[in-house]
């Protein structure tokens, strides 16, 4: 699977993934969140410059077909799991966003054997308030701009106008909505059993999270996240909202890069 | 032509419009007084006794979450209604089962009524319109696949006599399958099922249910009643007698064309209060993806736009309301029958919002002594 520059297809265990494949050298996985993958996203150059980007659609997303075996996170990690092995992949650095760092969390519990380091980038999957708290505002029940407002400092950045968009790109964003809801709807963004597993854990763990995180706080979700990792950071990142890789990509990337070179293979 | 009397059991008396933003899903319940529901309640089960005494058939569905149908258990009514009628059938259209938990549950509680009305029972079976999805907390996607694995359960519950079966689907997982009461009707009671689009109604024409279309007018419903008829040719298997097919409108029978109209706007109230925003009208996954796309660039499928902005007139035009005087209610009924290649059932939602007791009753009364009989006769 050895690197290039495009976009690519891979099948893993027979589900067909789209694959952006940026750069060489040490394997960083990219795990996008449920606003999908933009290949166009500046960061991508930006992390390539340090490794050997792979990202993949999830199967739902982008223009990866749906898998009928696939409807779970943990079928995900799985499924990332299997990509690394296949690959032959080792001392990769797992990042993920958002849903994507709920997945990469699961990855990390149940295997660290090919991974050199996690970077979870505001990521979602556990329970930590009481059952009849929310920690997690629920996309589905609130207007479309109202999950943008929370989602980003500055929501007028993330707006579309679909009339500027090809029936193609409308077509990915539908199926990004679909297949969240397909892996995220119940229980809602999270896996009740994470939190507890998180101590299994045993590799180097970044957590970066906007400081203007309206949608899950770094004091608060991000810290319960920290505490459950050994010897997990958790950092910030200023002008920023819940995909800091957006609205940030520099300084996303300058902490990814310094993290990356404070554990050199 | 069977014709079936159908009410939602509205709770109308709301605050204006302008208060609320949904009167699904999250419209608080401080609204309701339970009091004037209990009335509502006793009134609505006087007037399936009285669509039984007239002739009529009769139609119970299920919603939840909304004032717009305070029936969030179609087996209680139809229960009660199973005790306190005699003749006619009792049509539930339908248990949303792609929503529903317990499919067994269900085949418990339909084998019930089935028994209790001894043998009366036509059970449907609905995906469930969007805003349930909410309600239901279940997942919008994938959600053909469950509806399916929950009826094959349902069914082998009801025709299974030998003492427990096992069940570890893809969804629903019971190891001990044995319901009691087991239905009345051999082998089961008739299964209907709801579609919108073609490309559930093939699947419903293998399997030569009754299929019904709600409001979709002439060409949605041509294209359903098609896809089935057309799924049935393609497999080689018998041709569908008319009594496969069913459609619902909102109809008012007046003795003139104006009290006609003037009743079949107060029903109109079920379309002009149906104020929900997008987020309950297109969970992710419910509806087709490119139809999300055309939504997305603003184009509205040309039904939903008669339900934006509800007038009698288009509505009549497009055939989901049947209004006027008896005459007029036959032609406008038999211009979709003729449509759509005719159709034996007529589900006629007769009661909505601010229609009273004895206007209902007069419509329905007028449908009986008027039209029924005509309609009657294409059987």
């Amino acid at each position: 699977m050895a690197s290039t520059t495009n976009q690519a297809w891979l099948t893993v265990n027979t589900v067909r993934l789209e694959v952006l494949g940026r750069g060489q050298g040490r394997p960083i996985i990219w795990l996008h969140g449920e606003e999908g993958l933009d290949p166009s996203a500046p960061f991508i150059e930006m992390l390539a410059a340090h490794g050997q980007v792979l990202a993949p659609s999830h199967p739902g997303f982008g223009h990866s077909p749906d898998a009928s075996s696939v409807d779970t996170v943990d079928d995900l990690a799985y499924l990332y799991l299997d990509l690394l092995a296949e690959g032959n992949l080792r001392n990769s650095v797992v990042i993920g966003s958002s849903l994507g760092g709920w997945i990469a969390a699961e990855m990390a519990v149940k295997s660290t054997e090919r991974l050199g380091g996690l970077v979870l980038v505001a990521p979602l999957g556990i329970k930590i308030g009481d059952r009849e708290t929310r920690d997690i505002p629920d996309i589905f029940a609130l207007p479309p701009t109202e999950v943008l407002k929370l989602q980003y400092r500055d929501p007028e950045r993330a707006a579309i106008d679909p009339s500027k968009l090809s029936d193609d790109q409308l077509t990915v964003i539908a199926r990004n909505r679909e297949a969240t809801a397909l892996y995220a709807w119940e229980p809602y963004f999270h896996n009740p059993k994470l939190r507890q597993r998180l101590h299994r854990i045993k590799v180097p763990t970044l957590l970066l999270w906007g400081l203007d995180d309206r949608f899950v706080s770094a004091a608060n979700y991000g810290a319960a996240y920290r505490d459950a990792i050994p010897g997990a950071r958790l950092e910030t990142i200023d002008r920023a909202g819940h995909f800091p890789h957006l609205e940030q990509p520099e300084a996303l990337v300058g902490r990814v890069q310094a993290f990356l070179g404070d554990r050199r293979p | 032509m069977r014709a079936w009397f159908f009410s939602e059991n509205a709770y109308h008396l709301l605050p204006d419009k302008s208060e609320y933003d949904s009167i699904r899903v999250k419209l608080p319940n401080r609204y309701y007084d339970p009091k004037i529901g209990a009335d509502l309640y006793h009134r609505f089960m006087d007037e399936w006794q009285i669509a039984e005494d007239l002739g009529l058939e009769i139609m119970v569905n299920e919603h939840h979450q909304t004032a717009t149908n305070l029936n969030p258990s179609a087996a209680v009514v139809m229960g009660a209604l199973a005790r306190d009628t005699r003749k006619a059938r009792l049509l539930i259209l339908g248990n949303p089962i792609a929503n529903r938990r317990e499919p067994v549950r269900v085949a418990e509680e339909m084998a019930m009524v089935d028994v209790y009305s001894r043998g009366r029972l036509e059970c449907g079976f609905v995906r469930g319109v969007p805003y349930e999805i909410s309600a239901g907390n279940h997942r919008p996607t994938r959600m053909q696949e469950r509806f399916w694995e929950a009826h094959d359960l349902i069914v082998k519950a009801w025709t299974s006599h030998d003492g427990p079966f096992n069940w570890e689907g893809k969804y629903f997982h019971h190891r001990q399958v044995n319901i009691w009461p087991r239905p009345y009707q051999e082998p089961h009671p008739p299964i209907w099922i709801t579609a919108l689009s073609p490309s559930n109604a093939g699947d419903v024409g293998e399997r030569g249910y009754v299929v019904a279309c709600f409001l979709t007018g002439f060409e949605g419903t041509q294209a359903v009643f098609g896809a089935y008829r057309a799924r049935r040719a393609e497999l080689k298997l018998s041709t569908p007698p008319l009594d496969r097919f069913a459609y619902a409108a909102l109809v008012y029978v007046g003795e003139t064309d104006e009290e006609g109209y003037a009743g079949a706007k107060k029903l109109m109230w079920y379309l002009e209060s149906n104020k929900v925003p997008p987020q309950f009208t297109s969970p992710p996954g419910y509806h087709p993806t490119a139809s999300t796309v055309n939504t997305m660039k603003g184009a509205v499928p040309g039904i939903f736009k008669m339900f934006q902005n509800p007038a009698l007139g288009p509505l009549m035009e497009n055939g989901l309301v049947f209004a006027g005087n008896p005459d007029s209610v036959y032609r406008q009924i038999m211009r979709m029958y003729d449509h759509v290649g005719g159709f034996g059932h007529l589900l006629i939602m007769g009661q909505a919002g601010f229609l009273d007791h004895d206007e209902t009753v007069k419509g329905m009364q007028m449908f009986v002594r008027e039209v029924y009989p005509r309609l009657k006769e294409l059987s």
